[in-house]
Order: C-alpha cells, then structure tokens, then sequence
C-alpha cells in the first residue's frame, strides 16, 4: 500500500502517457518538416519559417482551446461561428477609431464568455450532447450574424493591426500570443486542480464526480476558455483583414479542422487522455502540408483529398499503436 | 423474493385498467410525434391547402431525402457511432451521375448501379477504417467527406459537368399520374415509404437489429454473447452509405446538378435522428421515430418558412429547437430513472 495520494498519481501518469506520446507526435513532426522541406528546396522553393508559423496561429488557438474541451470528453462544433461573430464585432465595434480599441475587445472578450458559459450550461445543466450542444449554439450563432450582417461590417484602427502584421525583431507579436496561450494552457492541465480535474472527467466523467470533482465547474470552465481562444483567433484574424464579415470563420474550416489537429496531434476524441504540446505539434503538420501542398502547386480540391487521407492515416496509427500496447 | 415479486409485478400489469393502459401507451410514445403533429396542424392552419393531398404529398416529396438519410444514420447510430460523410456522398452522387451520362438516358441504367457501388465502397471503407482500425468514426467520416468533397471538386474542375437524363430525373421529380384523390403519386414518396418500411424490419425485427442494439449499448458485452461487432457496425456504415446515394437520386431529380446538393446534410440527419428520441453512444432508439425526426425537422423549415422569416433566422430558430428538444429528451432519462 503505497501512500502516494490518488491525484498525484493521476498526475504522474498523465505526464508519463504525455510524455511517451509527444515525443512520437514531435518525432513525426520532424519527418513531415524534413520531407517537406526535402521537396520543397528539391523544387527550387524557399523555406519561409515565419510565414509557416504565423499561418498556424488562426488554427492554433482555436485547437488549443479545442483541446481543453476534448481532454473534459466534450467537444466545440460552434468555434468556427464564435471566431466570425469575434471578427465581426470587433470591427463593428472599433469602426476604426483607435480610441474604441479597448471597448471593442471588451465587448468581444464579454461576448466570448457568454458564448463558453452557455455551451458550458446546455451541457452540463441541461444534460445534452456536446455535439448537438454546439452545433445548435453554431447554428444560432450563423443564423444571428447572417441576418444581422452581410457584408465586411466596420474597421479595426491601423493601430490595432499591428497584432497581425507586427513584430519584436524577427519574432511577429501573433506568434508570442500564440505561445503564451499554449504555455498558459499547458500550465492550466498539468499544473492546476482545474486540469487535474479535467483529465480525470474526460478518463470517466462518473467516477471523477463520485471521488468529489465538481465535474460541471470544471468542463464550463474549459468552455469558457476554449471560447476565449475563439475571440483570440477572431481578434487576430479581425486585425489581418481589418475588418470582418459572417464568413471568415466558416471559410477557415475552424471547427472541424481544430478537432483534426487535436487528434492528429495524439489526444483521444473520447477525452482524458493527450495535451496541448501534441496539438501543436498537429496544427504545425497541418500548416507543414498546406505549406509544402502550395509550394508543389497541388491542386487545390486533390489537397482536400489528401489532407482527409493523411489525417485517417495517422490517427490510425496512433490508434492502432494504443490499441496494441494495451493488448 | 425476487421472484415473487416479479409475479406480483406480473399479476399487477395483468389486471391495469384500459385507461391506464392508453397512459402508459401515450406517455411511452416518444415525444417526436406530438411535436410533428403540432408542426403539421399549425402549418395545415396558416395555409389550408396543405391538408389537400397533392400538397402534402408534395411536402413528403421534399422530405424524402432527408428522412432516407435518418434512416441510414440511425442504423450507425444505433450501433455506437456516427456518418458525417453521407452529405458529401449525396454531392458526389449528383454530380457524378451527371459527369457520367452526360445526359444520355442509355446510360442510366448502370451509371445507377455504379453509383450504389460507390455507396457500399464508402460504407465499407468507413466501417473497416473504424472498427479494424480504431479510428473514432467522427474523425473516420470526416476524412471521408474531406476525400469525397475534394474528389468531386478536382473531378469536376469546380464546375460540375454533363446533365441528368429524364429518365434519371423521373425518381425525384415525377410520379405516378392520375392516381384517384391525389393526382399524382410521386415515386419519391413511394421510394420512401419501401425504404422506411424496409428500414423498420431491419431494425426491430431481424436479429441483425437485435445485434446492432447490442453492439451500440455495450460493445463488449456484444462481443462476448457472440455477435461480430465490427462485421455489424460496417454492416451499418453500409446502410447508410446506400441511404446516401438513394437520397443523392432523388436530389439530383428534383434539385438538379449542383456543386453543394448535399452541403449541410449530415448535420440535419444526425439532428433529425435525435429528435426521434435516440442517444448519441448508441444502444437505444427507434427506427419510426427516427424518421419522424427528420420529417419534423422538414415541416419546421416549411413552417418557419410560411411564417416569413428569412432564411437565416430560421437557422437560429433550428438550432434553439434542437437543444430544446435533446434537453427535454435528457430531463426525461434522468427523471425515468
């Protein structure tokens, strides 16, 4: 009888199973950079790190938020409209005077936590599925703003777009974001109750509630985070465009590309097990391919093709590799 | 003990009255139908003619597809897993039937047939990716409608080509003429009827259902008691993959050719199935209600529809529908226990 007390247990296999598979999923990243790297100077291409990286960030947020709520074994189909209605609003509320900034990411951060603690209710309160959870909040949400606006609605001031376009030396402010909120989140899961707790609801929600976690605080909690990642993701994308419209959540495939990169990225869809180090090893793969597709000048629906395959594939073989460990 | 207080128990449902037997009867009908009886009345009293036969008919006709599709994702569902991929395989089948007659009626024939073989190569590839190879289904299915919406697009070029023969056509646009009371008949309803009559045996009367129920509520125990789990979830897969490509015929007649005849499709099949009152995980449910789901979901977009409100809106209306609905399924469960 070991007096090592049940939660740091908890936690020390959670960073055990972390660890073994992050150190996979950093392994395949490495081959997809050198093979597409390999192809891409074979072809006379350059290799533009910063670009990559900052082409990640949209994504990036978004499946880092995505991840909180998948390790508590729920699911948000609804980011996509949340980054649009964050976009939308920003402008809509700056209408590019520099002196509105702070009342615009005000409103939208407010919106942003809204948005998370309702998802967060109708789940846990009411008892319904994540997944018709947030595809009804998704479609409530499509259907406000595309009544609501039409079109590119206002503008960010010049000064807000430094957020997309600047940077310290050759670092870009938006890849420091994305950091931050990727160390935070990391924090968060291995380092607090809060992520304890959610390992242990997304490992079984029934037996977290009965050893005593407040399983409804802690999965509200992370969709309030993972809508926090939206407003982010939509700030971020507000300040590229300068101003936003319904459709520019939607156009980036949000919702169901964050998941693909949280999987492919090694956490289990049915929750408690993974990370957020592992999903940006998977939003980088994506962003690698996209890269390396462009370059080669694939075509553009055969990149779908390929994409949908090389996700299946991979998801595949992690799963076939736990499948086989536990046998 | 126990038994005695089974027989007890027996004797007692023995001798329940008639009045209480019609409770029981309409507080165990699952909800779906009242909620589509309301629908129908109230859109029969904002436009009478609804109640005319060729009008509602009409109506069944539109909502063909649709209830189709529950139909085959209930199967999935049934057995524990999801099929996001059947709304890009009704895109696919529109526009490759198009692509492959190029209007040429002699053609149909086995441009159909190829296209059912589509339907079970996808089904089969679905199931065997997700129980031989682990893949949860969403991420499966999500592959797949990546592959297959990306495949007809770089087919296509962007722009689907060629046209639909009549004679491939007829199935979702015309019918059976000059049927007494009703004027015409169409052949979607009559496709619909077979396939949700068909759907329903399979489903509650064959021990192929019986396994899909058992393998959805717990695998393992399914496994163990001798069912095939994998063979009867790809089994589904395939069902819904044919459900698909029923649905995709009769779309591509009605609607014609075009680039996103499916879009959208998956989400309202996997909502409409659970309004009818089946769990997300599987191991419950029931077939007829699953198609009064979709047929409720229909008749709330004729409704929000008559009632003028744009299109948009009705998306939020739909989505507040659907929450309302499983929460009030959720509070029923709970409360039942």
């Amino acid at each position: 009888m070991s007096a090592v007390p049940a939660t740091l247990n908890r936690v020390t296999r959670a960073r055990r199973e972390l660890g073994s598979d992050t150190a996979l999923i950093y392994g395949v990243l490495a081959l997809v950079a050198l093979i597409s790297w390999g192809l891409i100077l074979a072809n006379g291409g350059q290799i533009n790190l910063a670009n990559t990286l900052v082409r990640s960030v949209a994504l990036g947020m978004v499946a880092v938020g995505q991840t909180l709520v998948i390790l508590g074994g729920s699911l948000d189909l609804s980011v996509a409209y949340q980054v649009s209605v964050t976009a939308v609003m920003a402008s809509y509320v700056m209408q590019g005077d520099p002196d509105r900034m702070l009342l615009g990411i005000g409103v939208v951060i407010a919106i942003g936590l809204a948005i998370g603690l309702a998802n967060g209710l109708i789940i846990t309160g009411l008892g319904v599925n994540p997944f018709i959870a947030t595809l009804g909040t998704a479609l409530v949400l499509r259907g406000v703003l595309n009544s609501s606006f039409d079109n590119f609605a206002g503008a960010v001031p010049a000064e807000f777009q430094a957020l997309g376009y600047g940077s310290i030396g050759p670092v870009p402010y938006s890849v420091l974001l994305f950091l931050a909120v990727v160390v935070i989140a990391w924090f968060l899961l291995l380092h607090t109750r809060f992520g304890h707790h959610l390992y242990a609801i997304g490992g079984s929600e029934e037996t977290a509630r009965l050893s005593g976690v407040r399983s409804a605080r802690a999965l509200i909690g992370a969709h309030i985070l993972c809508s926090l990642t939206c407003v982010l993701t939509g700030l971020f994308i507000v300040s590229r465009l300068r101003a936003g419209a319904p459709w520019v959540g939607p156009d980036g495939n949000y919702d169901l590309e964050s998941i693909a990169a949280v999987v492919l990225g090694g956490t289990a869809l049915s929750g408690g097990k993974g990370g957020v180090l592992g999903t940006v090893a998977g939003v980088l793969i994506l962003a690698l391919l996209d890269n390396l597709f462009n370059q080669l000048a694939v075509n553009t629906y055969l990149k779908d093709v390929l994409r949908g395959v090389i996700i299946v594939a991979a998801v595949a073989a992690y799963a076939l590799r736990n499948y086989r460990s536990r046998a | 003990m126990t038994s005695t207080s089974t027989t007890a128990r027996f004797e007692q449902e023995l001798t329940i009255s008639w009045r209480e037997r019609v409770r029981r009867g309409v507080l165990g009908t699952a909800p779906i139908f009242f909620v589509l009886l309301g629908l129908l009345v109230w859109i029969a009293i904002l436009n009478p003619n609804f109640t005319e036969p060729s009008v509602f008919l009409a109506f069944l006709k539109r909502a063909a597809p649709l209830v189709i599709l529950a139909a085959g994702q209930m199967f999935v569902i049934v057995s524990g897993e999801f099929d996001l991929s059947v709304g890009s395989l009704v895109t696919a089948v529109v526009v490759a039937a198009a692509g492959l007659t190029e209007g040429d009626p002699d053609r149909t024939w086995w441009v159909v047939a190829a296209l059912f073989g589509l339907g079970i190569l996808v089904g089969i590839v679905n199931g065997i990716v997700t129980t031989r190879l682990h893949v949860p289904s969403f991420i499966t299915t999500l592959g797949m409608l990546l592959i297959l919406e990306g495949a007809v697009l770089y087919w296509s070029g962007g722009a689907p080509r060629g046209s639909l023969p009549d004679n491939f056509r007829v199935f979702g646009r015309r019918g059976i003429e000059d049927v007494p009371f009703v004027e015409q008949l169409p052949y979607s309803v009559i496709i619909l009827v077979v396939v949700g009559i068909a759907a329903v045996l399979l489903l509650h009367r064959t021990t192929f259902g019986k396994q899909l129920f058992a393998a959805g509520g717990n695998p393992r125990a399914a496994a163990l008691s001798g069912v095939d789990v994998p063979l009867v979830r790809t089994l589904a897969f395939v069902l819904s993959g044919i459900s698909a490509v029923i649905a995709g015929i009769l779309v591509g007649g009605f609607a014609g050719i075009s680039q996103d005849a499916g879009a959208g499709y998956e989400f309202q099949a996997i909502s409409a199935v659970v309004l009818g009152g089946a769990v997300l995980g599987g191991g419950r449910g029931s077939m007829v209600a699953a198609m009064a789901g979709a047929l409720a979901l229909e008749a709330l977009f004729t409704l929000l529809n008559l009632l003028g409100l744009p299109k948009p809106l009705r998306d939020a209306v739909q989505g507040l529908i659907i929450i309302g609905a499983v929460a009030y399924a959720a509070y029923r469960l709970r409360r039942a226990r």
